[in-house]
């Protein structure tokens, strides 16, 4: 178990910067994921702390060493692959024993060690298999015994559960998280999947373009998203945006939009009157009513334990997500509120947060 | 009444090749002619004709007389020549097979840990695959004869090999390095495109479990580009079993028969000695052991290739 820090981690490719200066600390015991859309650099920045990538510039510190110059092995790392990336002519305890037996640990050590991982993972009547002849979900729980084996100071994942169907994604979402308690490991986990970075991470760290925007824990970067991107990438289905001007209508606050319905505003947007602002509201936070902003049902998705209703307000496009069963059909007008002390307001230019 | 009439069609299926002449099996027939006939008379007859000539003792002129296995018999028992062009075949071809994996594995490795140029050096060395053999093994030809540019080459670095072509030993050292040259490019091309196709997911993996590049190359690479060695290993050995061009041209066999091969003794057999009969039967005797060769290399096989990369 260690610590990983990454100070000012820059990563260029010739006259290309793909990653400006990332710096972020995983605690000893911490499960922190990177997460962010294709292109952001979460899984670059995974292969420079696996030492796959060279690091242009910055630092890159596992327990107390930096790591710039070590090789793979050296830094004391074990990796999941998205693909897995089972040799496919060694079988199950091949794989497993593979590193000790680069490292020419003795024979009993190697097959202690890779019985007490395949007991870990249930992997012990599958020793003898070859990769092919396992499912997904396996070959998955294969590359975790690998990794184990090692016991590595931090385990690095790069997106491990994107070739596993819904149902084993969630399944092997909730052994992972188990292996975590159990190990207690620092692990850095790379995922485009907002939804496996809420369910699984102690820290969540969101990037953008070779950026970091956020840091922090899941329900910190749900409720308090620093700005307009984070707050669109996290939580499904997305944050409704509105975009428009702060008018104080008679003591009441509204957001004035250039074509629809006006949408009344939460008192924290009193002192940005006559400026725009970007009111971000979660599609659990709209509410059915009696009254509120004019709006039209356009497509209702059951999802079973909530409903999905994509409205239309004015040329405002809405979605809503509520528990109770509605009845409502498409084309049906309906009027909208919402938790305003659950709004968030952000400027529309920089998209960071205002309140 | 209906039913009846349809369990009628069931029960009796009409016989299927006759049908299947009548409508577009013709015309599938017609359109596959031109290449059918051109097996049929260049490929289909000649090897039917070998195999009955082998029984017989036709002399390119007149009529052949059925002599039953007796070209076979006199082959293996009274033929004084035959041992010895059977042992230079297997010499040839494992010396060739060997240097030839060795070298073009080693070619394609270097190329592939190219950070430049890896078009470049996959073009230079396929050049001589298309070059014609005949051209490639005059021109060592030349190199090696006494005087030639081999030899001045070893007088200026006071080597005292000369003649090389002339000699019992080097003579066939000289052809194996004709056929490295002319052959080694298929070969390195071949396992360069598999070495590149293994992916790179694995070699990272290695990295990571301490794997350094020795090993890697070793225990993660070979085994992953073993079908592709294993395809290379089974051509190369029957086109070293059968290795004739450079032969003819370097040695024509000698000296003495020092570089006869099987390939060079059916062309001296049946085309300067006229025993048409004979020279069929060593080039069946030449089937039966590439068959064999290439059988005992899918035997062993099932012990180093894999095929689930």
């Amino acid at each position: 178990m260690a610590k990983l820090t990454i100070r000012n981690a820059v990563k260029r490719y010739g006259a290309l910067e793909v990653l400006h200066g990332i710096s972020v600390a995983a605690q000893d015991g911490e499960f922190v994921v990177l997460v962010g859309p294709s292109g952001c650099g979460k899984s670059t920045l995974l292969r420079m702390i696996a030492g796959l990538e060279s690091i242009s510039d910055g630092e890159i510190e596992i327990g107390e060493r930096i790591v710039n110059d070590l090789e793979p092995n050296e830094r004391d790392i074990a990796m999941v692959f998205q693909s897995y990336a089972l040799y496919p002519h060694m079988t199950v305890r091949d794989n497993m024993a593979f590193s000790l037996k680069l490292a020419r640990r003795s024979k009993q050590e190697i097959e202690r060690k890779v019985n007490d991982a395949a007991a870990i993972l249930d992997l012990a009547a599958l020793l003898d298999r070859y990769p092919r002849q396992l499912s997904g979900g396996q070959r998955q729980r294969v590359a975790m015994g690998r990794a184990i084996v090692r016991n590595p100071a931090v385990f690095l994942f790069d997106e491990p559960l994107s070739n596993l169907d819904a149902k084993l994604r969630m399944q092997m979402r909730t052994e992972i998280k188990t292996l975590h308690q159990r190990l207690g490991t620092t692990m850095v986990y790379v995922t485009h999947d907002q939804m496996e970075a809420m369910t699984m991470a102690d820290r969540i760290v969101v990037m953008r373009g070779g950026h970091i925007e956020q840091i922090g824990s899941p329900l910190e970067v749900y409720d308090a998203p620093a700005n307009s991107f984070v707050a669109g990438f996290i939580g499904s289905p997305s944050m409704n945006f509105i975009d428009g001007i702060v008018v104080d209508d008679r003591g009441a606050l509204e957001l004035d939009v250039a074509r629809g319905p006006r949408w009344p505003l939460p008192e924290k947007a009193r002192s940005y009157v006559g400026r725009s602002i970007r009111l971000g509201v979660r599609p659990e936070h709209i509410v059915i009513g009696e009254e509120g902003v004019q709006s039209q049902v356009i497509i209702i998705e059951p999802t079973g334990s909530d409903t999905h209703l994509q409205l239309q307000a004015g040329q405002q496009s809405i979605v809503a997500a509520v528990r109770d069963r509605v009845a409502v059909s498409p084309g049906q007008p309906i009027l909208l509120r919402y938790d305003a002390q659950k709004a968030h307001l952000f400027d529309p230019t920089s998209g960071n947060r205002l309140n | 009444m209906m039913l009846g009439k349809h369990t009628d069609l069931i029960a009796r299926p009409r016989p299927r090749s006759h049908k299947w002449f009548r409508g577009e099996g013709w015309t599938a027939l017609f359109f596959l002619l031109p290449g059918l006939i051109g097996i049929v008379l260049f490929l289909v007859l000649p090897i039917l004709a070998s195999i009955v000539l082998s029984f017989t003792n036709w002399q390119l002129l007149g009529s052949p007389r059925f002599v039953g296995i007796s070209n076979y018999v006199r082959l293996f028992t009274t033929d004084p020549q035959f041992w010895t062009v059977l042992r230079n075949t297997l010499f040839f071809t494992v010396e060739y097979l060997v240097l030839n994996i060795i070298i073009s594995l080693g070619l394609a490795t270097w190329i592939s840990s190219l950070k430049f140029g890896q078009r470049w050096f996959r073009v230079i060395f396929f050049l001589p695959t298309f070059t014609p053999l005949i051209a490639v093994a005059m021109v060592w030809m030349l190199i090696f004869t006494s005087g030639g540019l081999f030899d001045s080459l070893m007088a200026s670095l006071s080597v005292p090999l000369a003649g090389v072509l002339n000699d019992r030993t080097l003579a066939m050292q000289a052809v194996v390095l004709t056929s490295i040259w002319a052959g080694v490019g298929y070969n390195t091309v071949l396992f360069n495109a598999a070495l590149d196709m293994v992916p790179s997911t694995y070699l990272e993996a290695a990295r990571i479990d301490g794997a350094t590049a020795w090993d890697r190359f070793w225990k993660i690479r070979l085994p992953l580009i073993s079908p592709t060695l294993f395809f290379g290993t089974v051509m190369t050995a029957i086109t070293s079993l059968q290795v004739f061009d450079q032969i003819y041209v370097m040695t024509k066999g000698g000296p003495g028969s020092s570089t006869a091969t099987l390939g060079y003794a059916i062309y001296q057999r049946g085309f300067q000695n006229f025993q048409m009969g004979y020279a069929s039967a060593i080039a069946w005797v030449m089937f039966a052991l590439i068959m064999a060769l290439t059988a005992l290399q899918f035997w062993f096989q099932r012990k180093w290739v894999h095929y689930d990369a």
